[in-house]
């Protein structure tokens, strides 16, 4: 096949080598003493994020330091991903309880319906983004340190207020 | 015919020769000195071009190693270098590969030797010029090694066995082949001025007649400037390692501190470079507004003041080398030659022509090397300045593709374009 040749209308009339050149080094030379610069420090500064982020989860507990999940099961089936394992239990007087909370974050792809889904607002994705582990097992997270996470929640987007105002 | 042969414009007394020992000792002294600085500022360069390019760029630039401005910089990069692992590739042709490195280094330093970078000191044990080696062609010498630095690089390209390395290797040869020609005959008129080639007669004949020479030769530099750039492989014309079209070009093959050897060299040619600059076009070491420094050796303080300024002109110039490249984008190949053949040749050649003429007209007209010569010049110059920026540099594009065209032959092209991509298009993809 023949190679296109793309031909572009340029304005040969107004073209300039060196005067374009020098208009060009005052503008970076300006920029060169622009105190005001984008770079954010990283480990001590850090972006603001969205109210609605939807990063690391959380399990939320009641008074008792329970943690508020009723093991319904929704969560699992909603899942797009499928990282959410649950086990449920029952007490002798008949509540049920996750026996088994666990959720594989590199599984997770952070849609929020879990917490869409969750009919006793017990699970979360948070406004927390920051997760290494020195092993890919550290990324299962269980029950225990889903409640032990302090991170603000994600606020759900609300159809009556969509710009959150 | 001519009242006063243009080549016994400037008189250069030679200076009484020193003691054997004053001259070894002071020799060694000047090397250690010049080879300290250097490198250390070499290594400074490469921290004040990231930092120049973060600023110009909104960022703040290596702030962490060494106070916020990342003074340690440099050395951490280069521990980093001496500890990473020293890779030979299975294909590298070993003992070219080992060499080239060196050959682009070498050359680098080797300039630094004749660049007269302070006024000659009268010190009790004689007068000791401020220059390693005080060469009689000093000028030459510069030219001449400054293009072995392209051996290094074609040869770490052509070793490399690698296609991006080679290329980049070709590239560059072409590059500096064409653009030699060019910084060489940019620099005749000066010479034609100078009447020598020794660079601190050059620097002499600037404070003789009151004015740098760039006031007098500015199309000579600005096209020595341009070649300058293109020979140093700086952006705009650094397709000898374009990133985004040959990976890392000729050195895509090496690590760690044989990697590091090219950008050592690359800063240390810029360096070379921006000293060239300040002693052929901006009067060197010479102290502005004074002229008891330029007759004859001078006492310590002046000759750290002269020092001082010659810094300050070099260290200028090297600004303008980051400046210019955070400022342009790449030339296309194309472009580039271009540029070279075909603008900066024939602008240098006419040039010469015409400073010749008027050199000659200056002469026999009967005036010294002085004021009056430097305004004359200065006049004449001002005429052919707005010539070259104002009307020669107006409504050109640089490319052999694009140049040359009618608008006919553009418009039968824009026809044959359109007609193909309506049929990409239709074959759907």
């Amino acid at each position: 096949m023949a190679i296109n040749v793309k031909v572009l209308a340029r304005p040969v009339e107004e073209v300039s080598y060196v005067r374009a050149t020098l208009k060009g080094m005052a503008r970076t030379f300006k920029h060169l003493f622009d105190p005001d610069k984008v770079t954010i420090q990283y480990p001590e500064q850090k972006k603001d994020i969205s109210k609605r982020w939807r990063g690391t989860h959380r399990m939320l507990t009641d008074e008792t330091g329970k943690a508020k999940c009723v093991a319904c099961g929704l969560c699992p089936t909603v899942c797009p991903s499928n990282c959410i394992k649950l086990v449920p239990g029952e007490d002798e007087q008949g509540n049920r309880y996750p026996l088994v909370f666990e959720i594989d974050e590199f599984r997770c792809i952070f849609c929020g319906y879990c917490q869409e889904v969750c009919p006793e607002e017990a699970i979360h994705v948070g406004r927390h983004y920051e997760n290494s582990e020195y092993s890919r097992e550290g990324f299962v997270y269980d029950l225990e340190r889903l409640t032990a996470q302090t991170h603000p929640v994600c606020e759900m987007w609300d159809p009556a207020d969509p710009k959150g105002e | 015919m001519i009242p006063s042969p243009v080549f016994a414009a400037v008189h250069v007394l030679p200076d009484p020769p020193l003691a054997w020992w004053t001259f070894i000792i002071s020799t060694v002294v000047k090397m250690i000195v010049v080879f300290t600085v250097y490198m250390v500022g070499v290594a400074m360069l490469t921290l004040a071009e990231r930092k120049i390019s973060a600023w110009i760029q909104g960022r703040l630039g290596p702030n962490r190693v060494g106070g916020p401005l990342g003074l340690l910089q440099p050395a951490a990069d280069g521990v980093k270098n001496i500890m990473k692992e020293e890779t030979l590739p299975a294909h590298v042709n070993k003992p070219i590969f080992m060499l080239a490195p060196m050959l682009a280094f070498i050359p680098a330093l080797m300039a630094a030797a004749v660049i007269p970078f302070g006024a000659p000191w009268d010190s009790r044990w004689g007068r000791i010029p401020m220059v390693i080696a005080d060469l009689p062609v000093g000028f030459l010498f510069i030219l001449a090694i400054t293009s072995l630095g392209v051996y290094g690089i074609v040869l770490a390209g052509w070793s490399s066995n690698n296609k991006y390395a080679l290329l980049g290797g070709l590239r560059s040869s072409a590059q500096m082949i064409s653009y030699e020609i060019a910084m060489g005959m940019s620099l005749i008129p000066v010479l034609l001025l100078a009447g020598n080639v020794t660079l601190n007669a050059i620097i002499d004949q600037q404070a003789s007649m009151h004015i740098w020479n760039v006031l007098t030769l500015t199309i000579s530099f600005f096209i020595f400037m341009v070649a300058a750039f293109a020979e140093t492989n700086r952006l705009p014309f650094d397709l000898p390692e374009a990133e985004s079209e040959l990976i890392a070009g000729y050195h895509t093959e090496y690590s760690a501190m044989k990697f590091s050897m090219f950008p050592i060299s690359e800063y240390a040619n810029m360096a070379t470079s921006s000293a060239m600059m300040a002693t052929l076009f901006f009067g060197g070491w010479d102290i502005p507004f004074t002229t008891q420094d330029n007759t004859s050796g001078v006492g310590l303080l002046m000759v750290l003041l002269s020092i001082l300024i010659f810094a300050v002109k070099t260290g200028f110039f090297i600004f303008v080398f980051i400046w210019i490249r955070w400022t342009l984008p790449r030339f296309r190949y194309d472009q580039l030659m271009s540029l070279g053949w075909k603008t900066l040749l024939p602008l240098a050649l006419a040039y010469i022509v015409i400073i010749a003429a008027l050199l000659l007209a200056l002469d026999y007209a009967g005036l010294q090397r002085g004021w009056l010569y430097g305004l004359s010049m200065l006049g004449v110059n001002a005429v052919l300045v707005f010539i070259v920026f104002f009307i020669l540099d107006r409504g050109r594009i640089i490319s052999p593709a694009y140049g040359r065209a009618t608008p006919r032959q553009i418009a039968r092209l824009r026809a044959v374009t359109a007609a193909r991509s309506h049929l990409t298009a239709q074959s759907g993809d």
